[in-house]
């Protein structure tokens, strides 16, 4: 993968690139889509990273990325990182939870089809109609909360609830993050082999050792490729964030918008330091997603 | 896992997922104090700020669709046909696009052709709506190689190029009139939901200050009760049908395949 990142800029370069061995023709077909992606995919990235290592003047630097380390950054980092994360693992477990309900819960066949529909329109339905529909539903003159307060005499209020804070981002993430694991998860589950769990109990064993030593290792790299993915998915959205909570939410995402918008850091530099530390989280869990769903194949397919 | 659990999973799964589908529609509804009226909807369709935007945006995702197919269809073809080790490269850069935050790249694209540099895109609006389109471009670029790619791999692409030739026709003819007509339910498939992303995309069309729906939806938000709702209404009405359609096509191919 790493030599696929190298090859590709100087591939897209230009014609000076083409290997000597090859009829020029061939490269014709695919310079389009290299030229493309050079210019509005790659070169605008590694613009970004080279200048997290620049000062004002142009020469090498750390300071911006040392400059991270300032309490509110570190903090919107930090918030980022606790939101994705506990949206990911949560919206995992409820996902596997509803796609184990469809395929081994003996539900009616019928349930599945509309539910895997539903969660192709849900896990898309992200942005900023997603903010609104929590705070017409939710927030504090939500209906749902309007309707615990006067029918039941429940104040969500009272409780500690505030759809404008890091539950609240969480809650409304799981809308997108729950459907997706659902779609990634269930043709996992359907490739669990009757005959496996056949053999285990020919073999004496009961259910639960069944699931701990033959189904949740199978299933394991799937569920754990997921979790990175839904991390890496709720880490870079802006939308939903910036609608439900404004501009003024400290998280990564948010305070990269506000930096690039307006320079709210008050040194250009650190905005290019927090893209880049936005690039490397997102990229590492993504690698393990790759990594992991290539592990999980071996016994899936 | 027992049925009691599974019931109980789907129960409380569906009250998750439909308390705010329920709270938007009935917030929707409740402009004029104590009925029901659709007096939000008429609002919002009436505001020329949302005709403009929403039909800014409809341009943008059917001009990024012709883009996306123009540009993968060719390609994805090309690798297989002709350039298999090119394949890893090409797959790793149609995967980026998940990998690198949209707003990073949108980042890049103000800061690399801004109006100082050697392309100054940004200084123009005709240059911006560039900019966004590729933006768009790659924000599809996944899901729209990804699905033509799998279309391409049901059909001998190398038989029917080489059949194709032996009778006479181009690369163009061959891309158009025998290529694309075998890959048309991927490339559907890819286009309903290019469509379903950018029509509500906010951060690309909010750095690069283009008027786009997505921007609207946000500043309506900021400044009134029930519009937000309404326009929650629309925006989840249409990421339905996309995804209607895209099942739509794919049963109609299942069915001739089925019936040939």
């Amino acid at each position: 993968m790493p030599d696929g990142a190298l090859a590709a800029p100087a591939s897209g370069a230009g014609p000076t690139a083409r290997r000597p061995w090859r009829p020029p023709l061939d490269w014709v077909g695919v310079a389009p889509f290299l030229v493309v992606a050079v210019l509005f995919l790659i070169l605008p990235t590694l613009h970004i990273v080279q200048a997290a290592f620049r000062d004002g003047s142009g020469s090498f630097t750390l300071d911006n990325l040392w400059g991270l380390n300032e309490p509110s950054i570190r903090q919107a980092y930090w918030t980022s990182i606790q939101v994705s994360f506990l949206s990911a693992l949560i919206g995992c477990a409820a996902g596997f939870a509803l796609a184990a309900a469809l395929v081994l819960g003996g539900l009616p066949r019928w349930v599945r089809a509309p539910m895997m529909t539903f969660s192709g329109v849900a896990s898309n339905f992200a942005g900023v109609p997603l903010a609104f529909a929590f705070i017409a539903s939710v927030g504090p003159a939500g209906l749902f909360t309007l309707l615990l307060r006067n029918e039941f005499g429940i104040n969500l209020r009272a409780h500690g609830w505030n759809l404008f804070s890091t539950w609240g981002l969480i809650l409304t993430y799981l809308y997108f993050q729950i459907p997706l694991m659902i779609l990634i998860i269930t043709p996992a589950l359907e490739g669990l082999r009757r005959e496996w769990r056949e053999a285990a109990a020919s073999l004496g064993a009961t259910g639960l050792q069944y699931w701990r030593m033959v189904a949740v290792p199978i299933l394991l790299p799937s569920i754990l490729g997921t979790l990175c993915l839904l991390f890496a998915n709720a880490f870079g959205a802006v939308a939903t964030a910036m609608a439900l909570a404004g501009p003024t939410f400290n998280i990564a995402p948010i305070l990269l918008f506000s930096q690039i918008r307006g320079d709210v850091l008050g040194n250009p530099g650190l905005g290019y330091a927090l893209a880049l530390g936005m690039i490397v989280i997102t990229g590492v869990a993504n690698a393990l997603y790759i990594v992991l769903r290539a592990r999980s194949e071996r016994w899936l397919r | 896992m027992t049925r009691p659990a599974a019931w109980v999973a789907l129960v409380l799964g569906l009250l998750y997922f439909v308390i705010p589908l329920w709270g938007m529609a009935e917030f929707s509804l409740r402009m004029r104090r104590g009925v029901y009226s659709l007096d939000a909807y008429g609002s919002v369709l009436a505001n020329p700020e949302f005709q403009r935007t929403f039909g800014f945006s409809v341009l943008m995702a059917v001009v990024t669709i012709l883009v996306g197919v123009l540009l993968v269809v060719p390609t994805a073809y090309w690798v297989r046909l002709r350039m298999p080790r090119l394949r890893p490269v090409v797959e790793f850069i149609t995967l980026l696009p998940l990998v690198i935050p949209a707003i990073v790249i949108a980042f890049g694209y103000i800061r690399l052709y801004n109006t100082g540099s050697w392309l100054p895109l940004t200084g123009t609006a005709g240059g911006a709506n560039v900019l966004l389109l590729m933006g768009y471009t790659m924000l599809a670029l996944p899901y729209m190689y990804r699905a033509v790619d799998t279309g391409l791999a049901s059909v001998d692409v190398r038989t029917l190029t080489e059949a194709s030739q032996s009778l006479g026709a181009g690369w163009g003819t061959i891309l158009g009139r025998v290529i694309l007509p075998n890959v048309v339910v991927a490339v559907l498939s890819g286009a309903f939901l290019t469509f379903a992303i950018v029509i509500g995309e906010f951060t690309f069309a909010a750095l690069l200050d283009r008027p786009a729906f997505g921007p609207f939806m946000q500043r309506v938000g900021e400044d009134s009760a029930y519009e937000p709702s309404a326009l929650a209404v629309i925006a989840f009405a249409i990421t339905w049908a996309c995804m209607g359609l895209i099942g739509l096509v794919t049963r109609t191919q299942k069915h001739t395949r089925a019936g040939a």
